[in-house]
């Protein structure tokens, strides 16, 4: 599933040089040759972001022959092993956190600690840690979002209810739509991490950030008290019947119809959710965004906002030009372009870049930025390294499917924590 | 006595060692492309992977030497045993495409106009790709608006979650897979129903066989081959499982539905997958 697009540059060069002469001092290196990008940007939108960005990095650098090579996205995560170590390109989509460290422990990516020095660390400090390994920085991120509860708002309204707060309202908002035959979350476990959302909130909400993140690390036992606490809240919800019916054979977008019926008031889910919802028929005075309240009042809010990036492989043939598109990428105009809500529709990460006039993207931003005291977390399957975070999503969907076998599945899940770490 | 004659024949050149041996080596000659190539992608391998699955080996940074220790975490591997299990009443579901496939086979052998239309159309399914089996039984599976749970509702049946429930999903992606596997098992059989000789079912009727016994003392012993070949291919199609599994449900509800060449793939090639030894163990195990 590959498709080429070559910039034809060398016939426009004259005019647009001109044109892109705004750009031309943070950039006035001549760059040449080739720069070989390959990207996981394959859905339509993220497509056109990817192919838009080129383009206009193709005219600061008329002598520069671009080729980009999309590849679908899931199709990458497993590819990405082959093309890095065989044929690598200059420039390659990733994710932040551990999702990258086997990458960074083979040797296939470059350090590019040298980037972020200066303005750069200020300007992306928010995501500096995620990008961090062994003390350097190994890519830079071009967009994030938030996750958090989406939910019928119009649905809410009927039944008098208001935006969670607390844990007790939170259950008290879902037994009343219980009561009215309406399901309090819609899910779709098939691929599993979208359990591993609820347990990242249910878990940073109940036991802190750090918590969690060591529990990621495989510092703590699966087996701990605190660990099971978190379960114990998640057993209310499942006891409460808050999930739909039959969530392991749907995948997340087969989740969307129940909320977009009205079967279902609310999905945890990440802002990408929110153009399929509108896709749907929802309008904006329909579905509403609030941030997965407090549980223990005692920790502090953290939430999950997982952030993609770009990075330039140790076997890269022009890493000065990669060197040059990673800086353009992770620019502070750069970011509003892309992030805007006709392109990505997520958030910038650039703290010089604005935020869209989009309800979702500023809500969010919001909570990301001040809400948000704890720290952010990646996502489950960023956080910790790929073994176990297949074999704890499993878990999870276990658990909601029988909530009984919860003992049996923490062992499984520390016997695992024994053998990966 | 007479001194023999001197010869006349003249005296034969010395033969060439390949004359000599022609005959040996000519067999192997023309098996030397086949056996380098078995040698190569085969037995080669084979071996190799037996020294991957020693090793501790993520596919891309340096492999640590483990020893049998990926075995032995096989032998308390849940997933593992789940997997096999499943591999074995694959391999005995399956068969029921023979029997099936046979009946199939004998209700179409007569001569009605259309028949060959009917023929074709019961040998659709296997024309299809598997990709497309699974996704069309999946939707009809489907909890919420597929066919099997619209129609349990008509007799007053609650809807059942056939891929999403542990205890039925293999059941469920087997029923699929039956669907094109009869249909061959099927052509097998209506070929190998053409060459059955009528005289012997004529000389089966005078002695008045009819019905089921005909079937068994005079069709069936005629259909060895053909039996044969059924069973052969079906039991390397429930080998073949792969595709139906990664499309319906990618190995779920929780790993319960997963097979081992699926676990292999799991482990050792899928996005969270960085175990080579050990999908190399598996790998051992299951061959």
């Amino acid at each position: 599933m590959k498709i080429y697009h070559r910039a034809a540059i060398a016939a426009l060069a004259m005019s647009t040089t001109l044109a892109s002469g705004a750009f031309a001092e943070s950039h006035e290196m001549a760059l040449s040759g080739d720069l070989k990008i390959f990207s996981d940007m394959s859905n339509p939108a993220p497509r056109a972001v990817m192919e838009g960005m080129i383009e206009r990095f193709g005219e600061m650098h008329p002598e520069l022959n671009i080729e980009l090579t999309v590849i679908d996205r899931e199709a990458y995560k497993t590819q990405i092993r082959n093309f890095l170590s065989a044929n690598p390109p200059d420039v390659a989509n990733w994710y932040a956190g551990n999702r990258m460290a086997p990458y960074v422990d083979a040797g296939l990516f470059e350090d590019v600690s040298d980037l972020w020095e200066g303005d750069l660390s200020e300007q992306l400090a928010s995501t500096k840690g995620a990008m961090t390994l062994d003390g350097k920085q190994w890519g830079v991120p071009y967009t994030y979002y938030q996750w958090g509860v989406y939910y019928r708002k119009d649905l809410y309204e009927e039944y008098g209810l208001e935006e969670p707060t607390d844990w007790e309202t939170f259950k008290s908002n879902c037994q009343t739509l219980l009561d009215n035959d309406i399901k309090c979350f819609t899910i779709g476990t098939k691929f599993l991490w979208t359990a591993a959302g609820w347990f990242d909130y249910l878990n940073m909400r109940t036991n802190g950030f750090d918590f969690h993140m060591a529990l990621a690390n495989g510092e703590v036992e699966w087996t701990d008290e605190r660990v099971k606490q978190t379960f114990a809240n998640w057993r209310e919800l499942i006891d409460m019947g808050a999930y739909i019916d039959n969530h392991t054979a749907y995948s997340w977008q087969e989740a969307l119809p129940f909320m977009v019926n009205g079967e279902a008031g609310a999905y945890l889910m990440g802002n990408f959710a929110v153009a399929p919802l509108r896709e749907a028929g929802l309008t904006d005075e329909q579905i509403d965004y609030y941030q997965f309240p407090a549980i223990n009042p005692d920790v502090e809010l953290a939430e999950d906002a997982p952030t993609d990036t770009f990075h330039i492989p140790s076997g890269a043939q022009n890493k000065e030009a990669a060197k040059a598109f990673l800086t353009f990428v992770a620019s502070a105009d750069n970011q509003t372009t892309i992030n805007a809500g006709d392109a990505l529709g997520q958030l910038p990460v650039n703290s010089g870049s604005s935020v869209d006039d989009d309800k979702f993207l500023k809500e969010g931003f919001e909570t990301l930025s001040s809400n948000s005291p704890g720290g952010v977390a990646q996502f489950f399957d960023r956080d910790a390294p790929a073994e176990m975070a297949k074999v704890a999503m499993e878990g999870f969907q276990e658990f909601m499917v029988k909530p009984d076998q919860l003992d049996q599945i923490l062992d499984r899940l520390e016997r695992a924590r024994q053998r990966i770490y | 006595m007479a001194p023999l004659p001197p010869s006349t024949a003249p005296r034969a050149a010395p033969r060439s060692w390949w004359r000599r041996n022609q005959i040996a080596i000519t067999p192997w000659l023309f098996l030397a492309p086949g056996i380098l190539f078995f040698a190569i992608y085969v037995l080669i391998p084979v071996f190799q992977s037996f020294n991957v699955s020693l090793y501790d080996w993520d596919g891309l940074g340096a492999a640590e030497y483990v020893g049998l220790r990926n075995y032995e975490e096989m032998y308390w591997d849940d997933a593992f045993y789940t997997s096999l299990r499943n591999n074995l009443i694959w391999l005995v579901l399956y068969l029921l495409a023979i029997p099936a496939g046979l009946a199939i086979a004998l209700f179409l052998n007569q001569t009605v106009t259309g028949i060959r239309i009917y023929k074709s159309l019961f040998f659709f399914p296997f024309v299809i790709s598997q990709v497309v089996v699974g996704l069309v039984f999946s939707w009809f599976y489907d909890p919420s608006f597929g066919l099997l749970n619209v129609m349990l509702g008509w007799v007053g049946l609650g809807p059942v979650n056939v891929l999403g429930d542990e205890s039925y999903v293999t059941y469920g992606i087997i029923a699929a897979g039956l669907w094109p596997q009869t249909a061959y098992c099927m052509i097998l059989y209506l070929t190998g129903l053409n060459a059955v000789d009528p005289e012997q079912i004529e000389a089966g009727r005078l002695d008045n066989a009819k019905g089921f016994r005909m079937l068994w003392h005079i069709i069936l012993p005629q259909l060895r081959p053909a039996t044969f070949i059924a069973f052969v291919v079906t039991i390397i199609g429930a080998l073949r499982s792969f595709d139906l599994i990664s499309i319906m449900t990618a190995g779920g509800p929780f790993g319960q539905s997963r097979v081992l060449s699926f676990y292999m793939f799991e482990v050792a090639l899928s996005e969270y997958g960085f175990r080579m030894g050990y999908g190399a163990a598996i790998a051992w195990c299951c061959s």
